[in-house]
């Protein structure tokens, strides 16, 4: 299958996200420059982490006026999967692909370092290879990933279940210590109501090789590329 | 026009003065004397440091790229070499700590991709005063988010570091940043101008009057009026570099260009000077063609600017279309403001008008040269001084030994987890970093090999201040020690040289015996100086700083799954110490924390076997044969088991060793055989079946070594002579060494 990587200017994550659909699982993949219009035959979109055009304004704020979100938009509402990692989960809020909003860390510092992670939701295709309930230890790099949802938006994203991760310790309790950035239910990754558009602030890339100290994130891109061989 | 009050503002002497005007046959005009006094400052003309730099070792078969261009490189097989490079940006930082750090990290990034290298690792050594001093944590916080703002925003990890806390840093901390970057061998690109006509184009940010005399600023002493020189500090733009990076790398690969330099100290004067001179051509430009952010600025200005993110590149002709499109596409204006000639000559102009008119020469090879007085300082004979029966503790003798002083010790902020600094950077952005920060040298893969390199920053100012040539030779040891506790093998340095002022014959004999040392400790452990970067006038008030010299160190691993950590792996496991404890507590962390006392001799460090087990390591680790390696440094044996031990989930280690005998009083002899700072000491463990290879490994290399424990249980328990001196729980421990830091920040926002 075909992964679809775009680049914004100050993308800093689409090599690593490259490398791990190409080197690591073995398939396709395909570099989506913002100022282009079209996909390029991508099966799956993923927005990397970084600092879209510097990030000066607002995380996100510029990169969705990108001429490749119009693509992206119309791939995600034609049903297409789209997975936003760290600034990509940012860029699809202020996109409107996902709901909700993204403050600054609670302790007003950047944090990189290992979380757990709880899997809420399986039938997204970015965590179908995922038990319900399971662990995932899986870096996060972010200065900006406080989610947040007002209280209705928060009812809503609950009912429909659109959590997808949550952080939590390691035995899978959610505990405000194991909470990395504040974020309003320990929610570190939620889907849109299709279920095709992801975001998540860890960086599952980052978790793929034994050599990087874990191999937890590769449940996400076994997730979606079996889903898409189903297909 | 040109009088006495105007060449003291720009750091000129009256005898430099009359060669300015010697070199130009008139008396220069202001534009002139601006350009000549960046390019003959200390910071762009190492004027005081050249004499004794030439003595360093720069050669070796695996050197690619010696000093004198902006960044060494030297081979690492595969047709790939390591590029990298070590800078200061200590007077920026001190007067505005967030933008001074930024901007260094920035600089020294731009060093490492002119060179056609893809940046990948990064790292800094970091200096600041005690940090329950009231100014401290402010500079700390500063400094740190600025690296990590910078760092983590153009996505180059930052994979380790070091940080001390001394008194003598408190009016002048040490900001220095190390990049390493990654080339195929016919990439790397140099700063060079040739070939009459060609265009010489500026891209980047534009020109703005931030930073005029940053150089001249990097070149005198701080006093309580420096907070004025804040509008000399330049503010960073990570984005733009970004840009630049990727751009760069882009159109160096299309090999339309000739060369390329970054704009750093003395901006625009220092890269048209320099690119001249390296291609034995020269450079003429106009002003009037260069992006200004202001209106109305003149030809010294933008001639002495150091706005940050910019590029002078000399494109082949023919090709000027193909660069053009290549920044077009980023977002970037490439800019021709001017082309290669012939005569040798930096020729400014503004409108067509020549404004300023210098011989390459004068501003580069013939630039004044200092043979400074040297004298032994005064004070070296009295620090050296040390009889331990002696020592009064402040409060008496408490803490002097048991499980008080380890615990001192492990929260002393120099010996502390650094946790609480690394979180805040991207370690591991572009998915190589194999080692993360704390676990020993960081360690990055190569993608596409079954390579890595490890990189390690080092140095102690404590000891270089007790003995300025025996603790430079330490600082490469221990660079070199740690990068082959990875697994690595050595292959090159970088060093930084951060001193007071060079004017005084003390302070300039610190220097010449530093460079001493760092020449005789390079050259037997074979790794030469590939480049780096001389901070002179590190003062405040007269007051000058512990002479710092940083030596970063870059090594290979052959095969980056055999790398080696710092902690113990599995319970069980034998614990083999390499190298001999003499109990040497000169200059030891044990006797400042304990006794506030900085005196005697540091370690004695013999060279020869340094390289020997140096060498034994690598070879251990490459066979895997080892399951950890962590070398002794600040504190001693006992800190560094305990270090061993965290980081496990709590795992812990019995330990017996022998006794030393260096005082009367038995509580300075335990201490000695605990906290004892000799060099050349590795604490490797390894299982149980593999010790007796180690050990014949070890014999037939001469290098000493003795099965002293085993991992396991959950305490920590170390017996001298059968008599337990050490048993606390490794929980308590690790978290009296991880919370330290960060205790002085809780009181903060946040």
């Amino acid at each position: 299958m075909r992964f679809g990587v775009v680049v914004f200017p100050g993308s800093n994550c689409d090599e690593d996200a490259y490398h791990a659909a190409t080197d690591v699982f073995g398939q396709q993949a395909e570099y989506l420059w913002h100022k282009d219009t079209d996909l390029k035959g991508a099966e799956v979109v993923i927005l990397p982490g970084g600092f879209a055009h510097g990030d000066y304004l607002r995380t996100g704020a510029m990169a969705r006026f990108s001429p490749i979100m119009n693509a992206v938009r119309g791939f995600a509402e034609r049903g297409g999967p789209v997975l936003g990692i760290c600034n990509g989960f940012q860029i699809l809020l202020e996109a409107g692909l996902l709901p909700g909003a993204m403050l600054r860390n609670k302790s007003l510092k950047y944090r990189c370092e290992h979380v757990y992670l709880r899997v809420e939701q399986t039938d997204t295709p970015f965590t179908s290879a995922a038990k319900p309930g399971q662990i995932l230890r899986i870096p996060i790099g972010h200065g900006e990933g406080n989610y947040y949802a007002p209280p209705d938006l928060l009812k809503r994203l609950e009912d429909n279940r659109q959590v997808v991760l949550r952080y939590t310790d390691p035995t899978g309790t959610i505990a405000e210590p194991w909470n990395p950035n504040g974020s309003v239910n320990a929610i570190a990754s939620i889907c849109n109501e299709r279920r095709n558009v992801v975001g998540m602030m860890p960086h599952p890339e980052r978790a793929c090789e034994p050599l990087l100290g874990g191999v937890d994130g590769r449940m996400i891109f076994e997730s979606i590329v079996s889903a898409m061989a189903i297909r | 026009m040109i009088d006495a009050k105007l060449l003291e503002r720009h750091g000129v002497t009256t005898d430099e003065y009359e060669r300015i005007c010697g070199f130009l046959g008139r008396e220069p005009n202001l534009t002139e004397l601006g350009i000549f006094s960046v390019m003959w400052s200390e910071h762009c003309s190492y004027k005081s440091s050249r004499v004794h730099l030439r003595t360093l070792p720069t050669s070796g078969p695996q050197v690619l790229q010696g000093p004198g261009e902006n960044a060494g490189a030297v081979d690492i097989g595969d047709g790939l070499a390591a590029v990298f490079k070590i800078e200061s940006h200590n007077h920026p930082s001190f007067i505005e700590p967030y933008q001074g750090a930024a901007t260094g990290v920035g600089g020294i990034i731009r060093d490492i991709f002119t060179m056609g290298a893809r940046p990948i690792a990064l790292l800094n050594s970091l200096r600041f005063g005690p940090l329950q001093a009231p100014g401290t944590p402010r500079l700390v916080e500063g400094v740190v988010a600025g690296i990590a703002g910078y760092g983590n925003s153009i996505g180059i990890p930052t994979v380790g570091g070091e940080i001390a806390f001394e008194p003598s840093y408190a009016g002048n901390p040490l900001v220095n940043v190390f990049c390493l970057g990654v080339a195929k061998h016919s990439d790397i690109i140099k700063g060079v101008a040739s070939g009459v006509g060609n265009a010489v184009y500026y891209v980047g940010a534009k020109t703005g009057r931030d930073g005029i005399h940053g150089a001249t600023m990097a070149s005198a002493e701080f006093d309580e009026k420096s907070a004025e020189k804040r509008p000399a500090v330049q503010v960073g733009d990570p984005f733009m570099e970004k840009l630049l990076l990727e751009a760069c790398l882009e159109v160096m690969r299309t090999d339309a260009l000739i060369g390329i330099q970054d704009m750093g100290a003395a901006g625009l004067t220092c890269s048209t000077t320099e690119m001249g001179s390296r291609g034995g051509a020269g450079v003429e430009i106009d002003v009037s063609l260069v992006p200004q952010r202001e209106t109305g600025m003149t030809p010294y200005e933008i001639m002495l600017s150091e706005s940050q993110e910019r590029m002078l590149l000399v494109a082949k002709r023919g090709r000027e279309a193909e660069v053009e499109r290549i920044f077009e596409k980023w977002d970037l204006h490439a800019v021709k403001i001017g082309e290669v000639t012939n005569d040798g000559m930096l020729r400014v102009k503004q409108s067509g008008t020549v404004v300023a008119e210098i011989p390459n020469r004068a501003l580069t090879d013939e630039a004044p040269v200092y043979n400074r007085p040297f004298t032994e300082p005064d004070y070296l004979r009295g620090a050296q001084q040390l009889d331990l029966d002696a020592l009064v503790a402040p409060e008496g003798r408490a803490r002097a030994s048991g499980d008080a002083a380890l615990r001192t010790l492990l929260a002393t902020p120099t010996i502390a987890s650094k946790h609480w600094v690394y979180r805040q950077y991207d370690h591991m952005v572009r998915t190589n970093t194999i080692n993360l920060p704390g676990m020993g040298a960081g360690v990055v893969r190569i993608k596409g090999t079954d390579r890595a390199l490890a990189l390690s920053v080092d140095g102690n100012g404590r000891y270089v201040y007790l003995d300025p040539k025996r603790g430079a030779m330490l600082a490469v040891a221990e660079a070199a020690r740690n990068v082959a506790c990875a697994g690595a093998r050595p292959l090159g340095a970088t060093n930084c040289l951060n001193f007071g002022n060079p004017e005084r014959p003390g302070i300039m004999w610190q220097f010449a015996k530093a460079v001493e040392g760092i020449g005789e400790a390079c050259t037997a452990l074979g790794v030469p100086i590939t480049g780096g970067n001389v901070s002179l006038y590190n003062e405040t008030d007269g007051k000058a700083i512990y002479p710092t010299p940083t030596i970063g160190v870059v090594g290979l691993l052959e095969r980056a799954d055999r790398v080696v950590a710092r902690r113990f792996r599995e319970s069980g496991d034998t614990i083999v110490l390499l190298g001999e404890g003499r109990g040497e507590l000169g200059g030891s962390e044990y006797l400042k924390v304990i006794f506030d006392r900085v005196g005697g001799v540091p370690p004695a460090i013999d060279l020869q076997a340094e390289r020997a087990l140096q060498e034994l390591i690598v070879s251990l680790a490459s066979e895997a044969l080892i399951r950890s390696a962590h070398d002794c440094s600040d504190g001693g044996l006992a800190v560094a088991i305990a270090e061993c031990c965290f980081d496990t989930h709590g795992m812990g280690a019995e330990i017996s060793i022998a006794g030393v005998r260096v005082a009367n009083d038995a509580r300075i002899n335990e201490a000695a055989a605990l906290y004892g700072e000799s060099a050349s000491r590795v604490v490797l463990s390894a299982a149980a079946d593999a010790v007796t290879g180690i050990l014949e490994r070890a014999a037939a290399s001469g290098v000493p070594a003795q099965v002293i424990g085993q991992t396991g249980g959950n305490r920590l328990r170390i017996a001298i002579d059968g008599h337990l001196a050490i048993d606390m729980a490794v929980e308590e421990a690790e978290q009296l060494w991880s919370s330290a830091i960060e205790s002085h920040f809780a009181r903060r926002v946040a």
